[in-house]
C-alpha cells in the first residue's frame, strides 16, 4: 500500500464515522483543522483503522501523532 | 481489500433506507439492515441515520428509555446498543452518564438522570474498586466480608433506583480482565484477582435474584468468546474502556436480547427439520434403521448433540414442533423405534410432516399451538427451504445454519432466541401441558358438542390475589401474552409487587385445573383505583391461549366482579387497545356485559364500563376451589 492509498483508506474512514462527506485529509492534516475530530472521535478513528488495516498501534505512537501523516508513517510501517 | 466493497454496498443500503420518506418505512428499512452482520464503522452509521430519521413514535417499535451508568467509559458503546434494539423492534432511548459518576447521579434528585426518568438503569460496572483493598494474604472469611460490603452498597443502589427512580435495574456482571498470579493455583487462593472476580459474580448473582433485578452476564459471553473478544488493554489505558470498542456489536445485542426477554419478544417454540437436521440421512429412503443418529459416528453424535439441545430446551419450557416432508407414519417411526432417539413423539407438541410447502405448515403449527409466527424459530439444513420461509414469513426467525451439523447446537444457542429473565414452575410444567392436551383433543373430538366437551374436562379454578410466590410467573404471563391481552401494557416485577402491595387496588391469579392435568396460572388481572370513587380500571387482563375456548375469562370476570362488590367497588371501566395481536379480545367486554364509553374512533382504543350491581354472571362450567388463603 502506497502512502496515497492508506490516506484514501483514512478519508473515507474518517468521512464515515463523522458523518462528513466533504473532509479531505491531508499529511499536514492536524485534528484542530477537522470539524468534530474530538479527542473521542480520535479513538474511534484508531479503532476503525486498526481494524481496517488489522494493525495495531503502541499506545505511546497515538498519544504523540500530531499530523496525518505521522498515523500514515507509522501505519505503513507496521503494514511492512 | 474486502471489506471495501461491502462498506459501499452497505452505504447504498443506508441512503436507499434513508430515501424512504414514511417514517415507518425509514424505520422498518434500517431494522432490517440491524439484522446483517455490522462492522464497527457501519454500526455507528446507521445509529446515525437511526437516531436522526425518526424522531416520532411508531407503532410497533416500543420506546425505551435506557440509562447506562457506568465507573469507565461506554460512550463508545451506545451506538451499538440502539442499533441492537432495532433489532428486537426496540428503540432505545439512551442516556449516558458521566463518567464514575453513577452514586452521585443516582442519589441527587436533581440529577439529569432522574430527568431522564429511565425505564431501565443499566449499571455497567468494573471489578477494581469492588475488589480493591483486599490484600492477598486475605483469609476467605476477610474476602466474603469484602465482597459482601461491595454487595451490600450495591443493593442500596439498586433499591434506591426501585423506589425513587421507578426503574427497573439491570446489573453487569464483573468482567474478569486480570491476568493469572499464581497460574493454576489461583483458584485455591481466596484473594487472588481472578477467583476474587468469581466469587463477586456468585454473590452478585444471588443478591440480583432477590431483589428482581435482572443480569446482564458479560462474563458468561467473555468466557464464551475469548477475553480478546471484549477487553484491549490499549483501549483501557486510552480511554478507560472496560469493554472494547469492537465488542460493542456484540454488547448491544446482549442487552437488547435482554430487555428484549423482559418486554415478551423472546421465541417460543423451536421448529425442527427432520432429515439431516435431527438425523442424517433421509428416512424415506434409507429406513429406521439406515439414519445416522448416535454413538459411533461423528455425524451420527452431532445429530445427536442438536437433539439432546432441543430436549434441554423443552425441559426449560421451550415448545418443540416437527416440520418435515415426509411420509407422516414413517417420520413418526423414527421417534417411536430408533433407540438412539433422544427426542421422543411426547416431546413434540405439534409434529407435521406431509409434503405441503413450509409456509403453509409453519402457520398450521402456530394456529395449532395458538402461538404467534413471531414465536417460532425454524431450523431445516435446506437452503432453498429457508430463503423460501423467510422470504414468505419474515417474523420467523430462521438460523442461517453452518453447512457443517457439528456446528448447529452452536447456531441456534449463540442466537439467543430464547432468552428469559425468569424461569417460574410453569416452564417446567410446560412440556406436560402439550403432552396431555392430546388427551383433550381426543375428548373434543367424542364430544358430542362444546358443551359436552367443556362439561367433561371436569375443570376448577384456583383464584386469590397474587402472592410473592406467583410474582415471576405473573410477570411473565403480562410480558408474554400478545393475544388475549387487554391493553399490552407491560410491567417490571417490581411495578407488579407495587399494584399487589396498593390498598386501593386488587390483583387477581388464577389457575385453572381439569381431569388432564394442572395448566398452572393462566390468567392475570390488574385493577387500579381510577380516577373517580368506587371505580375500578381493569389495568391489564391476560391469559395464556393455552386455555382460550375454556370459559375462564367468564369465570374471572364473576370472580373480580364478587371481589370488587366486596369492596363497595359500584363501576369496572376496561380499555381495549388493539395490536396487531390482540383481536381475540376486541369483543370481550361487550360479551361480558360492559357498555361502551362513546367517543370510540373506530380501530382506536376503546372503553368499557360496567354496573357492578347489573352484572349477571355467565354460567360456566369451571367449578371455584376455596380461594387461596
Amino acid at each position: 500500500m502506497t502512502d496515497q492509498d492508506i490516506l484514501t483508506v483514512f478519508t473515507r474512514t474518517l468521512r464515515d464515522l463523522i458523518g462528513d462527506d466533504s473532509i479531505v485529509l491531508a499529511m499536514n492534516t492536524r485534528r484542530n483543522d477537522v470539524d468534530g475530530w474530538d479527542s473521542f472521535m480520535y479513538v474511534s478513528f484508531i479503532v476503525a483503522i486498526e481494524l481496517e488495516l488489522q494493525i495495531k498501534f503502541r499506545i505511546a505512537d497515538v498519544e504523540s501523532f500530531e499530523t496525518v501523516g505521522d498515523i500514515v508513517a507509522e501505519a505503513r510501517s507496521l503494514l511492512g | 481489500m474486502g471489506q471495501h466493497a461491502g462498506q459501499s454496498d452497505f452505504r447504498l443500503q443506508l441512503q436507499a433506507a434513508l430515501a424512504e420518506t414514511d417514517t415507518r418505512a425509514r424505520l422498518d428499512g434500517l431494522a432490517r439492515l440491524a439484522q446483517s452482520r455490522l462492522g464497527f464503522i457501519e454500526t455507528i452509521q446507521l445509529d446515525r441515520a437511526l437516531v436522526r430519521s425518526a424522531a416520532e413514535s411508531i407503532d410497533g417499535y416500543a420506546r425505551v428509555r435506557l440509562a447506562v451508568l457506568s465507573s469507565n467509559t461506554i460512550d463508545h458503546l451506545l451506538p451499538a446498543i440502539r442499533v441492537a434494539g432495532l433489532r428486537y423492534k426496540l428503540r432505545l432511548d439512551v442516556f449516558s452518564g458521566s463518567f464514575g459518576q453513577y452514586r452521585q447521579e443516582l442519589l441527587d434528585p436533581g440529577s439529569p438522570l432522574v430527568q431522564f426518568r429511565p425505564d431501565l438503569i443499566l449499571l455497567s460496572l468494573d471489578a477494581r474498586q469492588a475488589t480493591s483493598g483486599v490484600p492477598i494474604s486475605a483469609t476467605a472469611e476477610e474476602v466474603e466480608e469484602a465482597l459482601a460490603r461491595a454487595i451490600g452498597e450495591l443493593r442500596e443502589l439498586w433499591r434506591h433506583a426501585h423506589s425513587t427512580l421507578d426503574a427497573t435495574v439491570i446489573q453487569q456482571s464483573y468482567l474478569d480482565v486480570s491476568e493469572p498470579l499464581f497460574g493454576s493455583y489461583d483458584r485455591l487462593v481466596p484473594a487472588a484477582p481472578s477467583r476474587l472476580i468469581a466469587r463477586l459474580n456468585d454473590l452478585l448473582a444471588h443478591a440480583a435474584a432477590q431483589e428482581n433485578v435482572m443480569l446482564l452476564d458479560v462474563t458468561q459471553a467473555s468466557a464464551h468468546d475469548g477475553i480478546d473478544a471484549w477487553f484491549d488493554v490499549a483501549r483501557w489505558l486510552q480511554g478507560k474502556m472496560e469493554i472494547a470498542p469492537h465488542a460493542a456489536p456484540r454488547y448491544g445485542e446482549l442487552i437488547a436480547r435482554l430487555i428484549g426477554a423482559q418486554r415478551g419478544k423472546s421465541r417460543k417454540c423451536l421448529v425442527l427439520d427432520l432429515d439431516n437436521t435431527l438425523w442424517g440421512g433421509v428416512v424415506g429412503d434409507v429406513g429406521t434403521a439406515g439414519i445416522i443418529l448416535g454413538e459411533g459416528s461423528a455425524l451420527g453424535e452431532a445429530h445427536l448433540a442438536l437433539q439432546r439441545y432441543a430436549k434441554l430446551l423443552k425441559d426449560r419450557g421451550v415448545i418443540l414442533a416437527v416440520c418435515s416432508k415426509n411420509e407422516h407414519a414413517l417420520a413418526e417411526a423414527a421417534f417411536r423405534e430408533h433407540p438412539e432417539m433422544v427426542l421422543r413423539p411426547l416431546d413434540i407438541a405439534a409434529f407435521v410432516a406431509n409434503w405441503n410447502d413450509k409456509v403453509e405448515n409453519l402457520e398450521e403449527i402456530a394456529e395449532r399451538l395458538n402461538i404467534g409466527l413471531d414465536s417460532l424459530v425454524f431450523v431445516d439444513d435446506n437452503p432453498v427451504e429457508r430463503a423460501r420461509v423467510r422470504e414468505a414469513l419474515p417474523m420467523v426467525a430462521v438460523p442461517e445454519l453452518p453447512n457443517d451439523p457439528a456446528l448447529y447446537v452452536r447456531c441456534i444457542a449463540e442466537a439467543g432466541y430464547f432468552e428469559a429473565v425468569s424461569f417460574t414452575a410453569d416452564d417446567l410444567r410446560r412440556g406436560d401441558h402439550y403432552a396431555t392436551n392430546a388427551a383433550r383433543e381426543t375428548l373434543r373430538g367424542v364430544s358430542q358438542s362444546v358443551d359436552d366437551f367443556l362439561r367433561g374436562l371436569g375443570m376448577s379454578v384456583t383464584y386469590g390475589p397474587i402472592e410473592p410466590v406467583d410474582l415471576a410467573r405473573a410477570t411473565q404471563l403480562i410480558n408474554k401474552t400478545n393475544q388475549f391481552s387487554t391493553t399490552t401494557r407491560r410491567y417490571s416485577a417490581d411495578e407488579v409487587a407495587r399494584f399487589v402491595a396498593a390498598p386501593e387496588g386488587l390483583t387477581l391469579q388464577f389457575r385453572l385445573a381439569d381431569r388432564f392435568g394442572d395448566n398452572g396460572l393462566v390468567s392475570v388481572m390488574i385493577l387500579r383505583p381510577a380516577d373517580a370513587p368506587g371505580v375500578l380500571d381493569v389495568d391489564t387482563w391476560v391469559m395464556s391461549c393455552r386455555v382460550f375456548g375454556r370459559q375462564l375469562e367468564n369465570e374471572a370476570m364473576s370472580i373480580a366482579v364478587e371481589a370488587a362488590r366486596g369492596r363497595g367497588i359500584r363501576f369496572l371501566r376496561a380499555d381495549y387497545i388493539p395490536t396487531e395481536r390482540n383481536g381475540v379480545v376486541s369483543g370481550l367486554f361487550k360479551g361480558l356485559g360492559f357498555a361502551a364509553v362513546p367517543g370510540t374512533e373506530p380501530g382506536g382504543a376503546s372503553r368499557w364500563i360496567l354496573n357492578t350491581a347489573e352484572y349477571v354472571a355467565p354460567p360456566t362450567f369451571i367449578t371455584r376451589r376455596a380461594p387461596q388463603p
